[in-house]
């Protein structure tokens, strides 16, 4: 049996079933038991459910989900649970899926949180480019206002509960906590400076707790089935199952359900068919462009997000040949496990090119408020441009390391990081392909010049 | 020119910002909202718009278009009935986006971006839509085409020209 058939199903456990996208269809399959559970609970014993469970945020940081909720200090008169639904992270295709196909186990998931932190008025922020999804999960919330699923008094507990799904506008940046905050209160997406973190200080001012689709959508079977089972599914620190979207070259690409701990040779050959044509690896981004690429000899990796961080078979990334970048106090930085997308690229990939386009995102995308992030994105955009196309200039290489490192923890938000993180990794691992584009650089290798 | 919203919009405005009661009575959450509907309602966000959504929300000018100028989905000039968002990031650039992209230009007869709509079709080349695993990925309002291919897009035009998908109709 097929290793993706294998694994426990907690949040594609719907996919395919149209019905279940009805509260009553939801309901048939045991949808808002949880909830029910949930009700007769203290919230503070769900949040220890939750820290139990060794449930990890799903959109890029993997930061442990219970003990963000325990940073909303005690008391606080209101409070809000924020969905992040803004799915933008090139590669990454599962909170999309997952809110086309249950869009009730979010409803429920984001009810759930909502109790265990005793928030009154929260949201979904959804990409505004989802028009499909926005209005899926617009018509589930509204079934749960009619069922007193959401309300005044939900289920008649004196629990007051209420949902709103709020559209974006197309801006990569939104996803960033603190973009998406400021772009929820009418504002521009610009990031805001931190401290105060959100569970502190955000919407409106109050204690605010941003999770991921993902990330919610596992809190009812956390309720269900314990913090202790769900921690029990994965390795190590990271609880529960983890979906990987896999892209790019491979003969199945796919949105799949998986145990955390499966390399990626395995998701590769194993989950998605091997590559595409009979060629080889060339190349793996394993969590969104935004995260360093893995060469052929990293694959053996597991797919955790301990484990990417840490493993010593993983080569660290460089400002220079045998110069590594420090993340400050000397910690060095290989790649992080980030959204789930795995996008594949085979030996026939124009690895100068790939990231000539990755670069022409970030250049894009960058909101402009911090000058390193705003000009060296555009810079890294252009000079990776001109080596793309044979047009580069002896240094360039040398240039777009220096244009990173300038970038890279001198910004308010992690985008500038985005962009400098992938550029380090592909220079480092794939440091020939740029040299071998630069014209002037081969003839002096040659001894012409 | 004064601009003025429909009754509907009026009314999804108000409703809207009930919503936001930690707001403080400000209407500011309902920007984006209300900038969607004025696209609907008047095509484009053209100043006389943006002081139509100001007006109905009580806020500066200048906020509002601030705001607008921000989001790539706001447009400040008349598009296409359809906005053809073809994706051509990493994933759909692997499979062959580009392709697809140039096959949209040519079954179109507009080049992309706004600026070269037509009265039928607007193309974005769109950063990734998160439809990663069915590369290369086109979105024309609620509608995805999945796994396309050049030779597919004549079919799609014609498919789009006899029945728009345009983004206004999702508010």
């Amino acid at each position: 049996m097929p290793l993706a058939d294998r694994t426990t199903k907690i949040v594609t456990l719907r996919f395919g079933n149209e019905e279940a996208k009805t509260i009553a269809g939801y309901e048939k399959t045991g949808g808002y038991q949880a909830l029910r559970k949930a009700l007769g609970m203290k919230p503070e014993d769900i949040t220890a459910e939750v820290k139990a469970s060794n449930l990890r945020g799903r959109g890029g940081a993997g930061f442990a989900t219970g003990v963000k909720w325990g940073f909303v200090p005690p008391g606080s008169p209101e409070v809000h649970l924020v969905c992040n639904a803004d799915e933008s992270e090139p590669g990454t295709c599962k909170d999309r899926e997952l809110m086309w196909w249950d869009p009730h186990l979010l409803v429920e998931g984001m009810i759930i949180s909502a109790f265990a932190l005793k928030a009154k008025h929260n949201y979904i922020y959804i990409r505004g480019e989802m028009m499909r999804e926005f209005e899926v999960l617009r018509k589930a919330v509204d079934e749960a206002y009619q069922r007193g699923y959401l309300g005044k008094s939900v289920l008649g507990t004196g629990f007051e509960c209420h949902l709103t799904v709020h559209r974006g506008a197309g801006a990569y940046i939104c996803g960033e906590e603190t973009a998406l905050l400021n772009s929820l209160e009418g504002e521009r997406g610009n990031p805001r400076l931190k401290p105060p973190f959100p569970a502190v200080k955000g919407l409106f001012g109050n204690p605010t707790i941003v999770n991921n689709v993902e990330t919610l959508m596992n809190v009812p079977h956390i309720v269900q089935h314990g913090g202790k089972s769900f921690a029990e599914l994965g390795p190590g620190r990271s609880g529960g199952t983890r979906i990987v979207c896999v892209s790019g070259h491979v003969e199945r690409p796919g949105v799949y359900e998986l145990p955390i701990g499966i390399t990626f040779r395995d998701i590769i050959d194993d989950v998605a068919g091997g590559i595409w044509k009979g060629h080889k690896v060339k190349a793996v981004i394993p969590g969104g462009t935004s995260m360093p690429p893995l060469d052929e000899s990293e694959l053996d990796v597991p797919c955790e997000f301990d484990a990417l961080m840490t493993d010593e078979r993983i080569k660290v990334c460089e400002i220079a040949p045998g110069k590594p970048f420090d993340m400050g106090g000397g910690r060095p930085l290989r790649t992080m496990a980030g959204s789930g997308g795995i996008v594949v690229m085979d030996d026939h990939t124009d690895i100068p090119m790939a990231v000539w386009r990755i670069m022409k995102f970030y250049a894009h995308e960058s909101c402009g408020q911090c000058t390193p992030c705003r000009e060296g994105t555009g810079w890294l955009e252009k000079v990776s441009k001109r080596v793309a196309f044979g047009k580069g200039r002896p240094g360039d290489v040398e240039l777009l390391a220096s244009i990173s490192h300038g970038i890279a923890g001198n910004s308010i938000c992690a985008l500038g990081e985005a962009a400098a993180w992938p550029m380090l990794g592909f220079l480092t691992k794939f440091r020939g392909d740029f040299e071998a584009r630069i014209p002037v650089a081969q003839v002096r290798k040659s001894g012409a010049a | 020119m004064s601009l003025e919203f429909s009754a509907d919009s009026q009314q999804k405005i108000a409703a809207l910002a009930e919503r936001y009661p930690s707001a403080a009575a400000s209407k500011r959450p309902v920007v984006l909202a209300a900038l969607h509907l004025a696209q609907r309602d008047f095509g484009h966000l053209s100043d006389d718009a943006l002081r139509a959504v100001a007006k109905i929300l009580d806020l500066p000018y200048a906020h509002v278009f601030g705001v607008a100028t921000f989001y790539t989905m706001f447009r400040r000039e008349p598009g296409g009935k359809n906005t053809i968002r073809v994706c051509t990031n990493i994933s759909c650039m692997l499979r062959g986006a580009d392709d697809v992209l140039r096959a949209f230009e040519r079954a179109c007869g507009v080049e992309r971006g706004l600026e070269n709509s037509n009265a039928e079709f607007t193309i974005v080349e769109e950063e990734c839509i998160a439809a990663c695993a069915n590369a290369p990925a086109v979105l024309c309002g609620t509608r995805y085409f999945l796994d396309v291919t050049p030779d597919q897009v004549p079919d799609l035009v014609k498919f789009l020209k006899k029945a728009p998908h345009p983004e206004s109709e999702v508010l």
